[in-house]
């Protein structure tokens, strides 16, 4: 890979409620490479820890120690203003639940990012059209998020993800309340996006779902392994 | 993120959820149509009270004979001696320049009749001056002519409540009554003045001239000769009145030539502490009048605030999501500090015409005086603005400094 790494963390850890009697390590330690144009599944049980680690790639929050540099950007030094900035740059969100806003169309919902970026109202709409044809939607752009099946509220939030063309697509749980086949077809999208040379995280707890993926990372009770192909552990 | 940006979520916000919008609006607006409507009565008292007191005169001094110390030291009531003299009038009005009217006079009671009709009214004797420092005007007739000061014309205005009592519906100039024993020619009838600042009927008076009524209504001896009761006087500017009052007392002392050191044989008066008292109670009235618009104004705020902490919680998913994507702590802050904004500019807008509608009712209805001008609207519409960013600053800080991954989880 002569490319740097999009996603380049090293030693990552996260305590949290350091020194108390509540403290809780929830990551230690974590070593993690993935470069541009790669898909990447971390999987792990329900508090294995991986929402942190999750959080931390998606620049939510900032590590207790080691370092992480996304897309060459050290985070251990910005402020609340220079994260919301970062993420806007770098991250596109997947959520499970989709987290579209009830009362604005799938246009208006693919846009809304736009607000937050430098691109001037003129443009906004004819960007996120393109968003929404991108993921086969560009018909549906006047819905509102209600009159849309649960996959295509997925996809219109992935046109979202993508509007502002983040080199990170970060999905949590994004098939989670789809069913399978709707699930499937979310899953080609994301290599799509691979493809077409953005780097998806997808976090699961789904082995079906996290085989997609070209490399899977397990997180157990905090420790970050990856899964050597054909195998167990490494 | 523009700030048309801003305007168009936070007007999309309010209109999603418009009833309550418009609910927490009502409390601005009532807060600000009260404000408008309080200060207008305000300050329409205080320039009724202006008005007033430039009717009574703050450019007039009234002298009268000071109240006699007995050999005791007991002192007599007001009028118990005569100190004032035809002559101090003519002094005053030739010596000190900034004095603009001047008149001495007499006053008493008497009967007056005409046909079978008659009416015990009081009188005043009166220099040709007295007329304009007491601005009577004159309904009907004339004023006396110069010639009538001289003492041998039996001539008389009435007050309107006399001209009524004797004559009804008739004008009564040119007619002839009798004032105590004498016969006087109505030449003048006044212009209504209605009731005075102490409620009596100020149009129940009678006018003679001085001298006629020292010759034709006044025992003989009642008064030492070429005696006044009183002298009035105004000046042509109310700063001079100081300045006046005791050029007059210092010219007075002189004339009755009192010593240093002796008490004054009379007493000069303004009307200046009576304004003040008034004042003093009017701005009281206005300051009170202000804290309870102030007070409304004041609950409509937290309700803003209430509801603006309810939307907060309400829509932690909206404003999480909103910081994945990339929204700033002030970009948060900003938009749910532009809704508490619109909230009560909308509810300044809407109480601003409220308010204005209200005060010209209570105008017109004449219950209060009302004064309405720019100052107070400026001041309402300053009040509106002040209300959203204070009530709305905490709930839009507790918004922006929300945990982005707390917020999604919800």
């Amino acid at each position: 890979m002569s490319q740097p790494p999009v996603i380049e963390a090293h030693g990552l850890g996260k305590v949290y409620s350091p020194g108390t009697q509540a403290e809780v390590v929830a990551l230690r330690n974590a070593d993690l490479r993935i470069a541009r144009g790669e898909f990447v599944a971390i999987m792990g049980p329900s508090g294995s820890g991986k929402s942190t680690l999750m959080n931390l790639i998606g620049c939510l929050d900032t590590p207790s120690s080691g370092s992480y540099l996304c897309d060459g950007i050290d985070v251990a030094t910005l402020d609340a203003e220079e994260l919301a900035a970062l993420r806007r740059d770098k991250i596109g969100f997947v959520f499970q639940g989709f987290h579209l806003l009830p009362r604005m169309s799938a246009l208006d919902n693919v846009a809304m990012p736009l607000v937050y970026s430098e691109v001037p109202p003129a443009e906004r709409q004819e960007l996120a059209l393109q968003a929404l044809d991108a993921v086969g939607l560009a018909e549906r752009a006047a819905h509102r998020p209600n009159e849309l099946s649960g996959g295509q509220q997925q996809r219109v939030a992935i046109a979202r993800a993508l509007i502002n063309n983040p080199p990170i697509v970060l999905a949590d749980e994004p098939t989670g309340a789809l069913d399978s086949r709707t699930g499937a077809e979310i899953l080609a999208l994301f290599k799509r996006l691979r493809d077409g040379g953005h780097t998806v995280v997808l976090i699961t707890h789904d082995p079906e779902v996290a085989a997609h993926a070209d490399r899977i990372f397990m997180i157990h009770d905090g420790q970050l392994q990856e899964q050597v192909p054909g195998g167990g552990a490494s | 993120m523009t700030h048309v940006d801003v305007l168009r979520t936070a007007i999309h916000a309010l209109r999603g959820n418009w009833v309550r919008s418009a609910l927490t609006s009502l409390g601005v607006i009532i807060g600000i149509a009260a404000v408008i409507v309080m200060v207008s009565v305000g300050q329409g008292t205080q320039a009724e009270i202006d008005n007033l007191v430039s009717g009574l005169g703050s450019q007039r001094l009234d002298i009268s004979s000071a109240a006699q110390r007995g050999p005791g030291g007991a002192r007599t009531g007001a009028g118990s001696r005569y100190t004032l003299y035809q002559g101090d009038a003519d002094a005053i009005r030739n010596e000190i320049p900034e004095v603009q009217y001047v008149s001495g006079s007499l006053r008493g009671s008497t009967q007056v009749v005409f046909a079978e009709n008659n009416w015990a009214a009081s009188w005043q004797g009166v220099e040709p001056d007295y007329f304009a420092i007491n601005a009577w005007e004159l309904a009907e007739g004339d004023f006396f002519e110069p010639q009538d000061y001289g003492g041998s014309s039996n001539v008389v205005i009435l007050g309107e409540t006399v001209r009524r009592e004797l004559f009804g519906d008739q004008p009564g100039i040119g007619e002839s009554v009798r004032l105590g024993r004498a016969l006087f020619t109505v030449v003048g009838v006044l212009e209504p003045k209605g009731q005075g600042g102490w409620g009596q009927d100020q149009d129940d008076i009678m006018m003679v001239p001085l001298e006629t009524g020292r010759r034709r209504l006044l025992g003989s001896s009642a008064l030492p000769p070429k005696a006044v009761m009183s002298i009035a006087l105004t000046v042509a500017h109310a700063d001079d009145l100081g300045y006046v009052q005791s050029e007059v007392e210092a010219l007075l002392r002189q004339r009755h030539r009192i010593g240093p050191g002796e008490e004054d044989d009379f007493v000069v008066r303004n009307i200046s502490e009576i304004v003040a008292a008034r004042t003093a109670t009017t701005r009281l009235m206005s300051l009170l009048l202000g804290a309870v618009a102030t007070i409304s104004l004041v609950v409509g705020g937290i309700g803003i605030m209430n509801i603006m902490l309810v939307s907060v919680t309400e829509r932690i998913r909206e404003i999480g999501l909103r910081m994945a994507v990339g929204a700033g702590p002030s970009a948060v802050r900003r938009q749910f500090l532009a809704e508490a904004m619109l909230i009560s500019l909308i509810g300044g807008v809407i109480g601003i015409a409220l308010g204005v509608v209200g005060t010209l009712v209570v105008g017109r209805l004449g219950a209060l005086p009302v004064e309405l001008n720019g100052k107070v609207i400026g001041l309402a519409a300053g009040f509106s603005i002040a209300t959203g960013l204070f009530f709305g600053y905490y709930p839009a800080r507790k918004a922006s400094t929300l945990d982005p991954i707390e917020a999604l989880r919800q």
